[in-house]
């Protein structure tokens, strides 16, 4: 019998601007001890779905149809029936970990609690089952680590305590709604591994909600994809992922940026290596264009960070966020900045645009020393600056029309400007990223966030920077939209000629947009190269070891890999 | 750092809204289906109109002592009586709330001026500054303004004006410490950061995304702050510090009227407090249903 059964389920939700639906005729079933994944882009009602088979919708969400978990009814059951179903028969695995547990109880004492809500059980039994579940999930000296509070463990530990929370009963299903988004690649490896080795030991069936592709090849058995509130595919992982018959399936698979990979066993023996890439990698790579094989040609650097260090704070509660970095950028170019959180990009970027000062080294920019050049030559510096970060809603001023967000750097520098000049060069950029002049008078508000990302590319093109810093500017974004910015951005930069360091954490998107990449870890670089090298055939474990953890969209190939890479932690644990 | 695609929030958030309204018009349709809030501005626009205008269809002379004429009931000739000096009571209620109108209300706004000047100074400057200007706040707060208020009148008796400038004066601590925590927020966000790294100015980045963004919390701000001066206004002038004979307000009124309160001559008590009591009811919901109304969730 299947353990969760949803029969032509709908879901609507009264908002203030009317009546929305969010879900339509979705029907469903997952099976004890099989892992069914629900895909989908932003808004597809893929997280509403599993909201509802947990009964946790919000007051204003009207249900129709029904959802059975363990032969169970939960549309419409009444909710003390509903909370002993929760956290005993099913449980559920949130995206964030840091909001997850309880910051001021200690993780074992939250443990417990989960475990005494749904049995008679005494506190010192539920104390010893708290830890035997923290040493299942993984977290080394369980016992010691049971009396941490959660802000003393790191983000993966976090999430295993989660996951412990939620296995605490024997749950008969699991839902995961994003369980890995929130965490670095490395990170999410070991937590799928977790996953995958609970719910196969204990037949627990896994609903997991996820946009991530390639989360999906490496966990799940059968994947169903939602649009806009319907599932319009479903079927085996191997059979959707490779074999898509959905239009919409296929075009969102192509849209994932594919990680290309060395030959494995190039480095070691050459056995049964997996033979190389996988899929339609960097069809239009620029990576011949860059001049030296080491990528350092010889003019001045657009911008030129020498032995670059910055500390926050000071004395014993000093941060290193950077120790000695060099980077450089050239005109035309584009530098990928890779790296795990704290791995200091981020800090990297916002030093090259004079954000942060450095606590030592220097920073030349076109030139000329960011330190030492005052009031006016400053200014003219910064007008050859481009910017884009990451966060599409926080990018543009609510309260401004997009014409006003995209004129303000012209408003700075060309004071002088006709408004009628001003409004010509607002249509051209807004020609430039692909967007209808008419959205000029629009709020950003009305704008989607692809829209709205490419409003912020569009203000920072206005001045025709030589310099384009990019912060991760498509992570927020839905694949299919990320490869849309992506070519615009890559398109405009062939045009103008602009030099870029882009910021991301996506390996996959690194590769196909930067002609050398450094990768960062802890403030200090690992290695930088011309992206085919290091990405390819990197140099240190680290990178290594980051590139393993990248999990393809391909369940065949990415079974492999999951394999190699368990060989390798394995071989060097011995 | 790591993987953000957003993922869809449960609930309405997620959803794609047709929105055509702007801010501006969104937060007066909000405003207008919140009754209470809208009752509240009907009040306040009735007793302005009432202060202001009532005085031209309601002559009475209120400078002028009548003594023959003290201490009426209500009748026709003195709809609401008259008081212990021969002063028609209703037409005092007209006059009276003049001066606790204007004061309170200029009060209010005085307060909420220097509080966001001094609040956005010190969270956009940060540091030592930041850190001084709020100990400057906090040791404001310490004092309880009352005892100041006491001490201020019992050195000299204010006029309107200076009355405004004392009130102003002590209640303009909570909105500094309200605006601060709006400008450290507001100057972390994107759009500031990357007027910054092209190399805009600190005023732009005041003028052009800081205080504009920061208006709803001035206003609703603003309108607590007046219902707050109006009572503060009552409070002192009922312990005779206000202003002074024969000039007066609601406070001074209920002052006088006290020793009336045994003697069954209520229309020397009633109609001042209830003045003062719906007016500051009505500031009050019109600030809640402002906030509401500016909410950003589930823009």
């Amino acid at each position: 019998m299947s353990i969760l059964t949803t029969t032509d389920l709908g879901i609507a939700f009264a908002t203030e601007s009317g009546t929305v639906d969010a879900v339509r005729g979705v029907s469903l079933h997952v099976e004890p001890g099989e892992t069914l994944a629900l895909v989908g882009e932003s808004g597809s009602g893929k997280s509403t779905v599993a909201l509802a088979a947990m009964g946790l919708l919000s007051g204003n969400a009207t249900v129709s149809g029904s959802a059975v978990v363990d032969g169970h009814e939960v549309v419409g059951a009444a909710e003390p029936a509903l909370r002993k179903l929760r956290g005993s028969t099913v449980s559920m695995v949130f995206q964030e970990p840091a909001t997850a547990l309880d910051p001021l109880t200690r993780v074992g004492a939250q443990i417990a609690e989960v475990i005494r809500n749904h049995g008679d059980v005494s506190a010192s039994d539920a104390a010893a089952r708290a830890v035997d579940l923290l040493d299942r999930v993984g977290i080394p000296s369980p016992a010691a680590r049971a009396k941490a509070f959660p802000f003393q463990l790191s983000g993966g530990q976090r999430q295993r305590v989660v996951i412990a929370m939620a296995i605490a009963n024997a749950p008969k299903l699991l839902i995961a709604d994003e369980p890995t988004t929130a965490l670095d690649v490395t990170v999410q490896a070991e937590i799928l591994e977790l996953l995958r080795r609970l719910a196969a030991d204990t037949g627990t069936g896994v609903l997991l909600v996820t946009h991530n592709m390639g989360v999906v090849a490496d966990f799940a058995d059968r994947v169903a994809v939602m649009l806009q509130g319907e599932i319009v595919e479903t079927g085996g992982v191997e059979d959707v992922l490779l074999r898509p018959q959905h239009d919409y399936t296929k075009r969102l698979l192509a849209a994932v940026p594919r990680l290309a990979v060395a030959p494995a066993g190039a480095a070691a023996a050459g056995g049964s290596g997996p033979v190389a890439s996988a899929g339609p990698v960097a069809s239009a790579g620029p990576v011949a264009s860059s001049g030296d094989p080491d990528g350092r040609p010889g003019a001045t650097p657009v911008v030129d960070l020498r032995d670059v260090s910055v500390t926050f704070g000071r004395g014993a509660r000093a941060v290193h966020a950077l120790q000695g970095i060099d980077i450089a950028v050239h005109a035309g170019e584009t530098v990928g900045l890779v790296g795990e959180s704290g791995s200091g990009k981020s800090t990297a970027a916002r030093v090259a645009l004079g954000l942060i000062k450095p606590t030592s080294g220097s920073v030349h920019l076109f030139g000329s020393d960011l330190r030492t050049a005052r009031g006016r030559d400053r200014r003219a510096l910064r007008s050859g600056i481009g910017v884009v970060l990451q966060d599409p809603v926080a990018s543009l001023d609510a309260r401004m029309s997009v014409a006003e967000c995209i004129a303000e750097p012209l408003a700075v520098h060309r004071r002088g400007m006709s408004s009628a000049d001003r409004r010509k060069r607002i249509d051209e950029v807004l020609d430039a990223v692909r967007l209808p002049r008419t959205l000029a008078s629009r709020a950003p508000r009305e704008l989607s966030g692809g829209q709205r990302q490419r409003v912020s590319l569009a203000r920072a093109l206005v001045l025709s920077p030589r310099l384009l810093v990019a912060d991760e500017p498509t992570s927020a974004l839905d694949v299919s939209v990320q490869e849309t910015v992506l070519e615009v951005l890559r398109e405009l930069q062939d045009d103008l000629g602009f030099a870029c360091l882009f910021v991301s954490h996506d390996l996959a998107v690194v590769q196909q947009f930067a002609e050398r990449v450094v990768v960062m870890r802890q403030g200090v670089i690992e290695e930088q190269g011309t992206t085919d090298t290091t990405l390819l055939h990197p140099t240190t474990d680290y990178t290594r070891r980051l590139l393993a953890a990248v999990p393809v969209p391909d369940p065949v190939l990415q079974r492999r890999r999951r394999a190699d890479r368990l060989a390798t932690l394995a071989a060097v644990d011995a | 750092m790591t993987a953000q695609l957003a993922p869809e929030a449960p609930g309405a958030a997620s959803l794609v809204q047709p929105v055509a309204a702007t801010g501006w018009r969104l937060a007066v349709r909000r405003f207008r289906h919140n009754t209470l809030a809208v009752i509240g501005l009907a009040v306040i626009v009735v007793i302005v109109l009432f202060c202001f205008v009532g005085p031209f269809l309601y002559p009475t002379d209120q400078t002028h002592t009548q003594l023959s004429q003290a201490n009426l009931g209500p009748s026709a000739a003195h709809w609401l009586g008259t008081d212990a000096v021969g002063h028609d009571v209703l037409g005092r209620l007209m006059f009276g709330g003049k001066v606790s109108l204007t004061v309170g209300i200029a009060a209010g706004i005085l307060a909420t001026v220097v509080g966001t000047l001094w609040g956005s100074v010190a969270g956009y400057v940060g540091g030592w500054v930041d850190a001084v200007m709020m100990r400057v706040v906090d040791a404001g707060i310490a004092i309880p303004a009352l005892f100041i208020l006491l001490v201020i009148s019992a050195i000299t008796t204010p006029g309107v004006g200076g009355l405004i400038v004392i009130l102003g004066f002590v209640s303009w601590l909570v909105p500094s410490r309200l605006i601060r925590a709006e400008t450290l927020t507001l100057k972390n966000r994107d759009y500031v950061l990357t007027l910054r790294a092209i190399g805009g100015s600190h005023a732009r980045a005041i003028g052009r995304h800081l205080l504009p963004n920061s208006v709803s919390t001035i206003v609703v701000a603003a309108t607590f702050q007046v219902a707050d001066a109006i009572l503060l206004v009552a409070y002192v002038s009922y312990l005779g510090l206000g202003v002074q004979a024969p000039a007066t307000d609601w406070g001074g009124m209920l002052s006088a009227g006290l020793t009336a309160a045994y003697s069954g001559r209520w229309w020397l008590i009633v109609p001042p407090g209830l003045a003062v009591i719906l007016v500051v009811c009505a500031f009050n919901a019109v600030g809640d249903g402002l906030r509401d109304a500016f909410d950003v969730r589930g823009r």
